[in-house]
């Protein structure tokens, strides 16, 4: 009897699309957000992630619908990131019906957003999402923007020290090295983060083998997202809860009434 | 008909829907008389504690909740609405350093849990009495969790208790009163049968 394991698919959605290879049966439209949540949910997904990757208002515009028929049917928690840049936003993104929000290049730009965030909504709602790399800093991580192209001349822990501070509730750690890869998450990327905060710690990057999914409990992370694995169709959800309940890690199992 | 208490921003719409989704008509609403007449109320929980009382005394929440229990008419806390039925709350803000004064239905303090990672954050056991109402056929299930405080002293006529790095009250029945420290409306499945539960004792 414990905290149980999160599991976390993550959506990239653009215009009310889900974008990125989408490969999956008993899907009547696999670019329909909505459908997908709905059958992650089905599949034991512990939450939901949208990353709102629209360019334009008009696509924010759709991911609030999305967001609003999603809550209609997925009673999960459900995060939403992309393209966050003000309290009103958050406040927009919470009455749509989204639990959670990610924020990242914005509050590189003012890190004082998180504090307001937190504030008016409390940090429980905050998820800091980090892209981080191996680079030659103080501790060997940095902070990236543009997807992991550019790097915003941050070390990676000491951004992390400095965002918990100003009050997020949660981290989500993506490494850019591994990500896409499917080589394993990033080991020693997660316990750095790790030994330096308190905050529950998703890890995001590089999952493939079903063992990549342990090794990244095992260096502290609480809580795994991952994407292309589970729109691929590479291992479902299902599986990946299994393996875990097989090597003694604890995971959420719903009965069907 | 089910009132959702609004006396702030949040996502109270999450929980409208959760409701609403077992058929019954659900209204998000600061309105008194539709909060005390309706025939469930329930009080979602916004920020902080003291953020969340003082919210709740703007919109009057504190003298709707009072009326209703005073006429035996069921109410739901969730979250810090439930952490802010009980006699004080030591979460620090910004104009409170010291404890903040709860409604206090209950005689025990909101205290922060000893755990290595915190918020609690995420899906755990319940350990609820044997003659429960609210999780009948619930036994085993597992409930979504985001707080870092919570009551520690069992109180109310029935209790259900969680383990994060201590024990803690994950939900309390006591007559018309009710309160969670999970999110029923977040809980998938199991938060839904738990919903109805309470819907069947209205």
């Amino acid at each position: 009897m414990t905290l149980r394991v999160r599991i976390i698919p993550c959506l990239d959605v653009t215009d009310g699309r889900v974008v990125k290879g989408i490969n999956f049966k008993n899907l009547i439209d696999a670019g329909d957000p909505v459908e997908m949540a709905a059958l992650y949910d089905l599949e034991g997904a512990d939450e939901i992630t949208f990353l709102d990757i629209s360019a334009s208002s008009s696509g924010r515009e759709t991911t609030l619908e999305v967001v609003r028929k999603t809550a209609e049917q997925v009673f999960i928690p459900l995060t939403v990131g992309g393209g966050i840049r003000t309290v009103s936003d958050v406040d927009q993104l919470l009455r749509a019906g989204a639990d959670k929000v990610s924020i990242n290049t914005a509050a590189i730009a003012r890190p004082e957003l998180i504090a307001e965030i937190a504030d008016k909504f409390g940090s429980q709602v905050l998820v800091l999402s980090v892209d981080a790399r191996r680079a030659q800093t103080k501790s060997g991580f940095e902070v990236t923007t543009h997807g992991g192209r550019e790097s915003a001349h941050i070390d990676a822990l000491e951004w992390v020290e400095k965002a918990c501070n100003l009050g997020v509730g949660e981290i989500l750690l993506n490494s850019m090295d591994a990500d896409g890869t499917r080589a394993g998450y990033d080991i020693g990327m997660i316990s750095s983060i790790r030994a330096i905060t308190d905050v529950p710690l998703i890890a995001s990057g590089g999952a493939g083998a079903l063992s990549d999914f342990a090794g990244a409990l095992d260096a502290g992370a609480d809580a795994l997202l991952a994407a292309s694995v589970f729109h691929f169709g590479v291992h479902r959800i299902g599986d990946v809860k299994r393996y875990l309940l097989k090597e003694g890690y604890s995971i959420r199992e719903e009965s069907n009434q | 008909m089910i009132a959702i208490l609004d006396y702030g921003s949040g996502n109270l719409r999450s929980a409208q829907r959760a409701f609403a989704h077992t058929g019954l008509d659900v209204q998000v609403t600061s309105d008194p008389r539709t909060c005390i007449e309706s025939d469930g109320l329930v009080v979602p929980g916004v920020g902080a504690f003291q953020s969340c009382m003082i919210g709740l005394e703007v919109a009057h929440g504190d003298e709707i909740i009072k009326e209703r229990i005073s006429k035996s008419r069921p109410v739901l806390g969730i979250c810090v609405g439930m952490q802010i039925l009980f006699s004080h709350g030591l979460e620090p803000s910004r104009s409170h350093t010291q404890s903040a004064r709860g409604l206090g239905y209950w005689d025990a303090e909101v205290s922060k849990i000893e755990a290595p990672v915190l918020p609690h954050m995420g899906w755990n056991n319940v350990e609820a009495d044997p003659n429960s109402e609210l999780f009948r056929g619930l036994s085993g299930e597992t409930f979504y969790f985001v707080h870092s405080y919570a009551a520690k002293k069992s109180v109310g006529s029935k209790q259900a208790w969680t383990n994060y790095g201590e024990t803690f009250l994950s939900a309390v029945e006591d007559g018309p009163l009710s309160a969670t420290q999970f999110h029923p409306e977040k809980s998938g499945k199991a938060g839904l049968a738990f919903i109805r539960n309470w819907l069947g004792t209205l």
